[in-house]
């Protein structure tokens, strides 16, 4: 066990948790912040995306030991009251099914948002083909994307 | 509770608690009919709370229905708040704690929440409306043809004076149920066929929404579960010691179903399961494979079937033919694979015991827990979660067992996790099948005769071997091969029964996902032989199916059905009805020389009666058509010694966002009443596909999933 501190969504932590502790069940298990999912644990699916110094990272694979002083933003950290141009296109295209892995989903565009305003439908295939969605919402993802751009 | 009021000819029941306000559900036939036979009292009468009306002006609506993305917490609250002509501001959704006499069956599948309760949850509505009409006019002392609701109010129409329904609830409450509450006419409905926003959808959005795995209750420990791989197979031995030496885990023991590691956090049982060395006695299923499996169902295939539809002479009609074509299609098992695997928090205290979950049953739950317990069923309580997918995977309490088995044991609340592994090993798989399909044809090529003979595993084989044993009829096996509608004069629909260790279960549009793939796949190709557009084949064989050419004619309008694509592309169509409503696909592909195909485009059409939630019902469609070409294209399942070979999403892959065709659709304008909408999108895409490929190729694809090299000539 060993002491880390972590900037999560603008706030301070500090955790005394293993080094290997992945930092999605630092997130979940420990400072109670369940927004982000798990749903495979080894990279596969994209439903633990956080960003990580901005960067949209796997929390499933990302152990706590390597995220020590980071900052860290969740879902529920991307906006205070749902008011990311991403949430509301979300809304406006009605894109959650289940929404199990909309986290993630959103998150991945967040940090494509900020890369490139104004995406192709390339650049949402490359940055997005990670994220799996069983409901099979992909399509309205495509658009609300697309929305969202058009809004920044 | 004082003084209810029963109607007895109807099913409206009405109660209030005093100053509670106006109370009203569904009447419950089966407890109905034990007060009417004297075995349980009659009174006071416990209602069925889907409506309440309170004093604050709010309508709160319980939905005793599973929300797993098909939005039902939108649709249902849209049909009472119609007919009671609320406002939507004022309608609030609760979640149903599992209760068989209030809510009849929360069972969630079947695409059947809206076509199983569309007219109680309307003369609901309509009752509430007329009681808070007659309570306003009372209270005016005028007749009550003078007032009207609008927007959640009650209004004396001469004078304009106004109630909001909260301020008449209670008055309303003591007034005698309508027997026939008039219902609105379809031009006057303000939600129904309006798509309104989703109830959830915010909460979707921003990491809000609770779902099982989401639980967190004090003193709250966490678990994890590993059972055998082999299916049948039963623990050996594992190191606890080496468990143990895990910081975090709490403890390690053997459960009916497996091994159980408890511990602080999630990655501490995760780990301590890896240390713990199991070993398995995995038993005699583990001398199979997918191949054994194939051999046998093959070979019983020859044996004998037993009749499912026998009309006219199908022996003689191939006697009497020309030639007779014969094929046989075949499709794998698949997983469920909901984003969110398998889980449940349960904390057994007392002789008590109170569960959160995500389920699609939340009464089998109760059942399954009171069971294990050996407690009687009231003792449990369960709390719906929001699910993350069911497609009928939760419609099985199997890791219920597991949470309920391991709370009890350490005496604290607990959240029991599978991991994905866990999830892909321990599934209630799409069944796997092979179906022979054949007919006789004329010297010109007419079809006339029409064999299907589905060979499968029989779900209700697995679940009560008492009453399904191989020779015996599973009617549900034949869904959608025994209806085929195609009118040829002579037709045998038969089916065995093959069952083995792997578990099969309802897998969203359950058979009719085999048995559509079968059909549309054959009979493209006699419309093939037949030297015949295949659309137009269709059409000539479903004169008598209107609904059935509605969807088809849609679908082919909407894609130039017709128009040459141009070289390497292709269009297939399909057609199936399922669940009480009717679909039509027409697949574009394009297939390059080295066998590599993209789906570019779907267009589905759905006469789904009327439609409640367009764009729900569209949605669906989307889903259904993605989890289609998810099995169509990847998605296998396949067992290796007894176990099964795919153990995360790198191994069972689902369709990404750069595979997704264009999805287009259209949803046929009907006041027939409604249909299913969560699965019938899903049977005919298989077929759409591959007849697609049929049409840019040549190639008949008559096995699932698709692969490449099956495209290369
Ligand atoms: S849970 Fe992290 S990628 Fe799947
Ligand atoms: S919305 Fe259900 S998994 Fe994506």
């Amino acid at each position: 066990m060993a002491k880390y501190t972590l900037t999560v969504n603008g706030k301070k932590h500090r955790v005394n948790v293993e080094d290997d502790m992945p930092l999605l069940w630092v997130l979940r298990d420990e400072l109670g912040l369940t927004g982000t999912k798990f749903g495979c644990g080894r990279g596969f699916c994209g439903t633990c995306i956080v960003h990580l110094d901005g960067e949209p990272t796997r929390s499933c694979m990302i152990a706590v030991g390597n995220a020590n002083g980071s900052k860290i933003t969740t879902i529920e950290g991307l906006s205070p009251d749902v008011s990311h141009p991403l949430q509301k296109a979300w809304i406006d295209e009605e894109v959650p099914q289940c929404g199990y892995c909309q986290s993630g989903q959103i998150m991945t565009a967040a940090a494509l948002l900020e890369q490139k305003t104004n995406p192709s439908d390339k650049d949402i295939d490359v940055a997005m083909k990670m994220n799996l969605c069983r409901c099979g919402t992909y399509q309205r993802i495509r658009k609300a994307i697309h929305r969202a751009a058009k809004e920044i | 509770m004082a003084h209810p009021t029963v109607s007895r000819r109807d099913f409206l029941k009405v109660s209030s608690t005093a100053g509670a306000g106006l109370m009203i559900g569904v009447f419950l036939p089966v407890k109905e009919r034990l007060i009417d036979a004297g075995l349980v009292s009659g009174q006071p009468f416990e209602p069925n709370a889907f409506l309440a009306i309170n004093p604050d002006n709010t309508v709160a609506i319980t939905v005793a229905k599973s929300e797993m993305g098909q939005h039902i917490r939108t649709s249902l609250p849209m049909i009472i708040a119609d007919e009671l002509d609320a406002d939507w501001s004022q309608v609030k959704v609760t979640q149903a704690d599992a209760h068989p006499d209030k809510y009849g069956s929360q069972g969630t599948g079947g695409s059947g929440s809206i076509r199983r309760s569309f007219g109680k949850l309307r003369k609901a509505g309509a009752a509430a409306r007329e009681m808070l009409i007659e309570a306003g006019a009372n209270e005016w002392n005028v007749d009550k043809s003078e007032c009207a609701v609008s927007n959640g109010k009650v209004i004396h129409k001469p004078s304009g004076r106004q109630f909001t329904f909260g301020e008449l609830t209670n008055k309303a409450a003591s007034l005698p149920v309508p027997e026939d509450p008039p219902l609105k006419s379809p031009k006057d409905f303000k939600f129904i066929g309006k798509s309104m926003p989703g109830m959830d959808t915010r909460s979707r959005v921003n990491g809000a929404a609770k779902y099982g795995i989401d639980v967190q209750i004090p003193d709250m420990v966490y678990a994890t579960v590993v059972r055998c791989p082999t299916f049948g197979g039963k623990v050996k031995s594992f190191n606890s010691r080496a468990a143990k030496k895990i910081t975090g885990v709490k403890d390690i023991f053997e459960i009916e179903e497996g091994v159980a590691v408890v511990g602080t956090n999630t990655w501490a049982v995760v780990k301590g399961q890896r240390a713990a060395d199991i070993k398995w006695n995995h038993g005699k299923f583990a001398k199979w494979n997918s191949s054994r499996i194939r051999t046998m169902m093959k070979k019983k295939g020859l044996g004998n079937a037993v009749v499912a539809r026998e009309e006219g002479d199908v022996a003689k009609a191939q006697q009497d033919a020309d030639n007779v074509l014969e094929m046989a299609y075949e499709v794998p098992f698949t997983s469920h694979a909901t984003m969110e695997p398998m889980n449940c928090v349960a904390h057994v205290m007392n002789g008590k015991c109170e569960i959160w979950v995500p389920t699609q049953v939340p009464q089998r739950v109760q059942t399954t827990a009171a069971e294990a317990l050996g407690v009687s069923e009231e003792k449990v309580t369960v709390h719906v979660t929001m699910l993350g997918g069911g497609f009928g995977r939760r419609l099985w309490a199997d890791f219920v067992t597991d949470a309920v088995a391991i709370s009890k044991k350490i005496g604290k609340p607990v959240l029991m996790l599978w991991t994905r592994e866990e999830d892909m090993a321990h599934d209630f798989y799409r069944p796997t099948s092979i179906h022979k399909l054949s007919s006789a044809m004329t010297k010109k090529n007419k079809a006339t005769s029409w064999s299907h003979r589905v060979i499968a595993p029989s779900i209700s084989g697995q679940l009560s071997p008492e009453r399904f044993s191989e020779g015996q009829l599973d009617r549900s096996a034949v869904n959608g091969a025994s209806n085929v509608p195609y009118e040829i004069p002579n037709i045998l629909v038969d089916y065995v029964m093959t069952n083995t260790e792997v578990p099969v279960g309802w897998w969203r549009s359950v058979y009719n996902s085999q048995n559509a793939f079968a059909n549309e796949g054959f009979i493209d190709e006699l419309a093939h032989a037949a030297g015949t557009d295949p659309y137009k084949f269709r059409l000539k064989l479903l004169k008598n199916s209107p609904r059935h050419v509605g969807v088809l004619n849609l679908a082919a309008e909407k894609t130039d059905w017709g128009k040459n694509l141009g070289k390497g592309r292709g269009r297939g169509i399909a057609v199936h009805e399922s669940f009480g409503s009717w679909v039509a696909h027409v697949a574009e592909v394009t297939v390059n020389s080295n066998g590599n195909f993209t789906v570019d485009r779907i267009v589905g059409a759905i006469d789904c009666g009327l439609a409640v939630h367009p764009d729900g019902i569209r949605m669906q469609m989307e889903s259904g058509i993605v989890y289609g070409l998810t099995s169509t294209l990847k998605g296998e399942i396949t067992i290796k010694d007894g176990a099964v070979a795919q153990s995360n999403f790198h191994e069972f892959e689902l369709l990404r966002i750069d595979e997704m065709p264009k999805v287009e659709t259209y949803i046929v304008n009907s006041h027939e009443a409604p249909g299913g909408a969560g699965e019938p999108g899903l049977p005919p895409v298989a077929p759409a596909v591959t007849n697609a490929i049929f049409d840019a190729t040549g190639i008949r694809i008559r096995k699932l999933p698709i692969r490449p090299e099956d495209l290369r000539v």
